[in-house]
Parts: structure tokens; C-alpha cells; sequence
């Protein structure tokens, strides 16, 4: 019978910490911060490291600190502001999406940009510079945050906005938790009349009609695409084009209901072969029995199909899974996707969820963002030691090749040369980086130990 | 308006403050009067957010203003009709008639009082020294009795209202890695019943809320504390206990079966167990 307060003490052992693809699995102490002010202090005297961390919902080891401290921010989850005239809203940097949400589309607000889940925080969405099917006309989560409180170890608190400390807002959006603690943020959030999507489903049959569909949908707000990656032959690169707008029709804007589901188990290693993949993607792809199909569809499932499986990761099994997910601008991005998409065929190893879309050119404001005009292709592999990291070593190689580079929100993988070849800006925010704070990815692909 | 430190806008005993709104009769629907002593605290801060949304007024006292201020800026923004804080330390016994009379003022009167300060306390130092025992006990049992003599003389004034306060599971039976904190809470558990018994008939409900252990940020990463109840659906159950003028509540609930077992363990098998 424990006491209502959880006991003062933290824990003082280390305790595995998973990221959502569930590899690598690190020893970590968690730090959890519960006030504005709370950090640096509550990182006092600490020597082997710290990263501020949300929800935990990049795939690698971007939000993992092996043997350091976790600053975790979730219950720094308050609104400060709402201003209902300009959509303009300032809350603490630990509040997720799906919160704000909550309170925002009551009110007649959606989120300027949204990624494919609503559990991520507001200071994960910043560091990682989150991006949404809207790409293409909204650019990144960056281009809607006007600004930012970023706390240092030293104990110095700066506002960052575009005028202000410009350049710490500019390595802070994208910069991977590394140049401080975000302890606030304001984000434009944009208005709406209804919960509904004006949905359209659209098959193509290989990337060319891909290509003309994305042409054809520009005045479209959201696109994006599934793609079956582990057909061949006639079948290679088919998918569904899915495109939405947002309900111009008025209706009640009431809450989400709660998720239900929870992925109750670790799957078996062998749930997700190439056998199990191929005949989900062709009983997805037919689903859609018509070529075209249009619906009214609540935002929920647009946005968020897989939310209502909570813990859906674990069908993947106690191995995890490993995320790739390119970026090949528009001069390489036709044949560097057939051919990286040629290439996982060959493999044999099948993506479960393969997301297409195409990327626009509206410029961050992050130093190291990731996304840049062309097609970005996300897969999925289940771990196979022996098969996935080699593929996924061709695949990078690949992307490089192509003038492309990866997303390191998604990444487990990528080597230090092929890090520092994709993003040469890293010099520069390595300058901004809070001498306090750091990551397993960071050390993994600059080499950069923290000297304490 | 925020006010800080100790000075407040009336010293207006509480008593005194009653008789001028006797007639107005309490409301328990969406816009109720809160007081909130303790803000700040978790169970606190995500009951509130419940109220806020519902449109009540509330009036918030907490120690630390930085912190008080984040968490009223959040109410005001999810929908609170009023919002209003004090800074002050809940231990200074001789502060409350002040501090209430000024809080009830600025509410224009109060429907429910929700005591949820408290600490936990350091077990292993109370148990060498007896002023960090003394000092656990004033704060979780001698401070909430001067808050709820005062409040429960005004609400019997006014014939009306509800006063709900945190205590604990561990106030059912001491054990010995937090009979300091757990003995604080006995005593306010009892002390709660006491004065139900007393104020029930004058139209004044007392609800003695003991939860188990709860999952907030700071237990929400250790092992096992997905089995711990979820903050929110604790606020939500405190709220619909308020809304019905339960006397006792256990949350989640089954603490309360949980809690009769312990009770009822002999002494002679309970001492021997660690507990």
C-alpha cells in the first residue's frame, strides 16, 4: 500500500529503455522533469550525460542516452495561451499532440502539420522537425512554431524565434534534442469546421502514375501514399494514392473517443515474412475494389490508422523493427526510388508499411531538417541480423548515391560516414550542441563522446 | 488577478464572511466555487483540469508561485471561468483564517474545498528524529485540521458545501516503511470521519478520498508503474464523488477490498510481514 506520492527518490538503478522501433534497447536513468524550471536542476551533478526525451517515439537511437539520464518531459503537459483570433498556442514543450488536439479541435483548431502518430510531444515534433502528408504546401512542424524557450545546462534561458536568437532557433528546429531543453513553445495552429476529411482513395500501377497523380493533386492539402513493395513484375510499385482536404461543411467538432486496442503480446519472430506482407498488401490493395473512391472520413483514422492499436510495435516481436526513410531530390527521385524499391523486392525482406509521398519546397527553418523537395519512401523491416542491416546498408548507400539522405528520427543504422556525407551542417550544430546534452545516435554518427 | 506572499485582501475571518451570503444557495452543476489547497500536486492539478473544462471557478494555493502560475495559466486556457492564486505555505497554521476568508472572497463564496497538500516524508530520518516526525504530522494532519475547522464552521454557516480531502490508503494500517506518513494520514482519516458525523446534518458533506499508488510523471517510467492508476481517471472518479457527495472513497476501487485484507491481518503474522 504505497503512499499517494510516489516516493521522492529516484530511481537509482538504470532501467532498459526502448525506443519505438525496440533496437537498440540501452540502460538509462530516467530524470522526469515536471517544471519549466526544473531543469538544469534537476541534472545537477550529473557527469555521464543527459537528453531531454518525450513520448520515446523515433524508431532509433535519437531518444536514447546509453548509460546517461533521460530528462523525460511528458508531464510538463500544461497549456499557457491560446489566442482564438490568431490560432496561436503556447504550451509546455511535453505536451503531445494528441493533447493538444484534444483541447484544440473542440475549439475549432488542428495542428498546422501532422505526423503519422498524435503520441509525440510538442518538443519532440521541434527537435525532430516532424513533417505531414502536407508537405507539400505546409513544409515542415518548424515553419509553424513562432517561437521557443530554450533552457541550457548553464542555467541561461533564451527565447528563439526567427528574430530572436535566431540562430539557436534555427539549430534548435531539427537539432535532435541537442541544443538544449526546450521548456515551451508557441505553434500557429490553423482553424477548422469540422472533424471530417474529404477523402479520396486512388490506385496507380507503378511509380509514373504515381508521379502524374502528385502532379495533378497540388491544390490537394494532404497526400500521401502506400505503396506494395513486395510485388514484382506487372504488380512493382503499385499503391493507393490517398489524398484529403479538410471538411469546408460545418459540423460538431466533438472529442476523440479514447483508443481501445492494445497490441497484447510480443508477435512470434516469423509473423511478418514475406508471405504475411504479400498477401496483406494485395487484400489492402484490393480493398479499395474501385479505382477511385471517394468518403467523408473523421481526421482519427486519416491521420492516425495505426493510434488505435496502442503498441502496435510489438507486432514486430522482441527483435523491432528498423525504420528507413529517404529523402532523393526531384532530379534522382524516379530512379532512385524504383531502384531502391527494385532492390528490397530482390531482397525478400518485405516492408510492412511503405509510405510514399512527395516532398515540397517550402524551405525550414531548422539548420538540419530533413525533409528537401523530391520523394521521401519510409519502410519497415522487421530485425534480421544477418539480412536487414546489410540491406539496410545497400539501401543508405543507395540513397547516397542518389543525392538523398536519411531520416535520423527514423534511424538505427546509418554509419558515421554516411551521417556526416548526408548532413554536412552537422559541424554547425555540433557548436550549438548544450555541453551537457547528447545522444546514442549523436556519439554513434559523429564519434563526438561527451568530455565532462 | 494573482496575488503573492501573505498579504491578502481581507482579514475577514471566514465565519464572519458567511453570514453575508447566507441564502445563496450552493451549485454543484458546471459552475461550482473550488478552493484548491495544494494545486500544485498531481491528483490536484488533473482534478482541476476537469473543473476548468466544466467552466468552474477556482481559487488555487501552493507554495511555489512559478509552478502555481503555470498551472493556473493551463485551467484559465482549458475553460476555467475564474481563476485565482495564492501563494502560501499551508504549514503556517496561523496564516489560514486570512488566507481562506481571502480566497472565499474572491470567489464570491465556495461550493468545494479540496485539500490535497500534503507530503510523504522521510521515513528513515522520522524515525531518528522526532522534529521531521513532528513536522510530517503537522503538515499532513495539524495543518488540514485548522484549514477544515474553519471551512467546516463555514459551510455549516451556510448549511452547504462539500469538503474533500486527500488522506491515504496507508492511513488503514501502519507498517513500517511509512508509519510517519501513514500514521499522519490515520489520523486524518479519522479526524475526517469525526466531523462528518458532526456537519453531515447540517447539509455539509466530508469525503475522505484514499488513493493507491498513482501513475504520474515520476512514476510513469519506473517498472511496474503500468499497473499503477492513471492520474486522470483518478481525477475523473474524484469528481464524480464531489458531484455525488460520496463520504469515502477508495480509487481505484479495489484498494478498498485490498484495504480490508490488510486491516484484518493479525498482528502476530502482520509484524513479521515487510511491508
Amino acid at each position: 500500500m504505497p503512499p499517494t506520492t510516489p516516493p521522492n527518490g529516484l530511481p537509482d538503478a538504470p532501467a532498459p529503455f526502448e525506443s519505438w522501433g525496440r533496437y537498440p534497447t540501452y540502460q538509462a536513468k530516467v530524470l522526469p522533469v515536471h517544471w519549466q524550471n526544473d531543469f538544469p536542476k534537476v541534472a545537477a551533478g550529473i557527469h555521464d550525460g543527459a537528453l531531454p526525451v518525450g513520448m520515446g517515439r523515433s524508431y532509433g537511437d535519437s531518444c536514447l542516452l546509453k548509460d546517461g539520464n533521460l530528462l523525460v518531459t511528458t508531464s510538463m503537459n500544461r497549456l499557457l495561451s491560446f489566442d482564438t483570433t490568431t490560432g496561436l498556442l503556447t504550451a509546455e514543450a511535453g505536451i503531445t499532440l494528441g493533447q493538444i488536439l484534444d483541447f484544440a479541435v473542440p475549439l475549432g483548431f488542428f495542428l498546422p502539420v501532422s505526423p503519422g502518430t498524435k503520441y509525440v510531444t510538442l518538443g519532440g515534433a521541434i527537435a525532430n522537425d516532424i513533417h505531414g502528408k502536407n508537405h507539400h504546401v505546409a513544409g515542415t512542424f518548424g515553419c509553424h512554431v513562432t517561437q521557443f524557450e530554450l533552457v541550457r545546462s548553464d542555467g541561461s534561458r533564451r527565447l528563439c524565434s526567427p528574430t530572436e536568437n535566431p540562430d539557436f532557433y534555427a539549430a534548435t528546429i531539427g537539432g535532435l534534442g541537442l541544443t538544449g531543453f526546450i521548456s515551451w513553445a508557441t505553434l500557429r495552429l490553423r482553424p477548422i469546421v469540422s472533424r471530417m476529411i474529404d477523402y479520396e482513395g486512388i490506385q496507380f500501377h507503378g511509380i509514373d502514375e504515381f508521379l502524374d497523380i502528385t502532379r495533378q493533386s497540388q491544390h490537394v492539402e494532404y497526400t500521401v501514399s502506400w505503396v506494395d513493395c513486395a510485388s514484382t513484375g506487372k504488380n512493382f510499385c503499385r499503391g493507393v494514392f490517398m489524398l484529403g482536404d479538410h471538411s469546408k461543411v460545418p459540423a460538431e467538432l466533438k472529442p476523440s473517443p479514447e483508443p481501445k486496442l492494445i497490441f497484447p503480446f510480443d508477435a512470434p519472430g516469423f509473423a511478418l515474412n514475406h508471405t504475411t506482407v504479400s498477401l496483406f498488401n494485395t487484400v489492402f490493395f484490393h480493398k479499395q475494389i474501385k479505382a477511385r473512391v471517394k468518403a467523408l472520413q473523421d481526421y482519427e483514422p486519416f491521420f492516425y490508422p495505426l493510434d488505435k492499436v496502442l503498441r502496435w510495435n510489438r507486432l514486430y516481436g522482441k527483435r523491432g523493427l528498423l525504420q528507413f526513410q529517404y529523402a532523393i531530390p526531384w532530379e534522382n527521385a524516379r530512379e532512385g526510388t524504383v531502384a531502391i524499391l527494385g532492390e528490397v523486392a530482390k531482397s525478400g525482406l518485405a516492408s510492412f508499411l511503405a509510405v510514399l509521398k512527395a516532398f515540397g519546397d517550402v524551405p525550414s527553418p531548422g539548420l538540419m531538417s530533413f525533409p528537401q523537395p523530391g520523394i521521401t519512401l519510409a519502410l519497415d523491416f522487421p530485425i534480421k541480423p544477418d539480412v536487414t542491416f546489410p540491406l539496410f546498408e545497400r539501401l543508405a548507400d543507395m540513397t547516397r548515391d542518389f543525392g538523398g539522405r536519411l531520416y535520423p528520427a527514423k534511424d538505427a543504422a546509418m554509419t558515421a560516414s554516411q551521417f556526416q556525407t548526408f548532413y554536412p551542417q552537422w559541424e554547425q550544430l555540433a557548436r550549438f550542441r548544450d555541453p551537457l546534452i547528447t545522444s546514442s545516435f549523436w556519439e554513434r554518427v559523429t564519434g563526438d563522446k561527451l568530455a565532462l | 488577478m494573482t496575488t503573492n506572499g501573505s498579504s491578502y485582501g481581507s482579514t475577514t475571518a471566514p465565519t464572519a464572511l458567511a453570514a453575508s451570503q447566507q441564502g445563496e444557495a450552493p451549485i454543484l452543476g458546471a459552475r461550482k466555487k473550488i478552493l484548491v489547497l495544494g494545486a500544485t500536486s498531481g491528483i490536484a492539478e488533473a482534478t482541476c483540469r476537469i473543473w476548468a473544462r466544466q467552466g468552474a471557478s477556482l481559487f488555487l494555493v501552493a507554495r511555489n508561485a512559478d509552478k502555481l502560475a503555470a498551472v493556473a495559466a493551463d485551467l484559465r486556457v482549458r475553460g476555467a471561468a475564474f481563476v485565482d492564486t495564492a501563494v502560501a505555505d499551508l504549514d503556517d497554521t496561523e496564516g489560514h483564517p486570512a488566507l481562506l476568508a481571502h480566497a472565499i472572497n474572491s470567489l464570491a463564496g465556495m461550493d468545494v474545498a479540496y485539500l490535497a497538500h500534503g507530503v510523504l516524508g522521510d521515513q528513515t530520518a522520522a524515525e531518528q528524529d522526532f522534529n521531521t516526525a513532528a513536522q510530517i504530522l503537522h503538515t499532513n494532519f495539524v495543518a488540514p485540521v485548522s484549514l477544515l475547522t474553519w471551512l467546516a464552521n463555514y459551510c455549516v454557516q451556510r448549511h452547504a458545501g462539500v469538503l474533500a480531502v486527500i488522506s491515504s490508503v496507508a492511513g488503514d494500517r501502519g507498517r513500517k516503511s511509512n508509519y510517519l506518513y501513514g500514521s499522519s494520514k490515520a489520523g486524518l482519516s479519522a479526524f475526517l470521519g469525526g466531523l462528518r458525523n458532526r456537519v453531515d446534518r447540517e447539509g455539509v458533506t466530508v469525503l475522505t478520498i484514499k488513493p493507491g499508488p498513482v501513475k504520474t510523471a515520476m512514476t510513469s517510467t519506473m517498472k511496474g508503474s503500468e499497473k499503477f492508476a492513471d492520474v486522470d481517471k483518478v481525477a475523473q472518479t474524484i469528481v464524480n464523488a464531489v458531484d455525488k457527495r460520496v463520504d469515502n472513497l477508495y480509487v481505484p476501487f479495489q484498494w478498498q477490498p485490498i484495504m480490508f485484507v490488510i486491516r484484518n491481518i493479525p498482528d502476530r503474522i502482520f509484524k513479521k510481514l515487510n511491508l
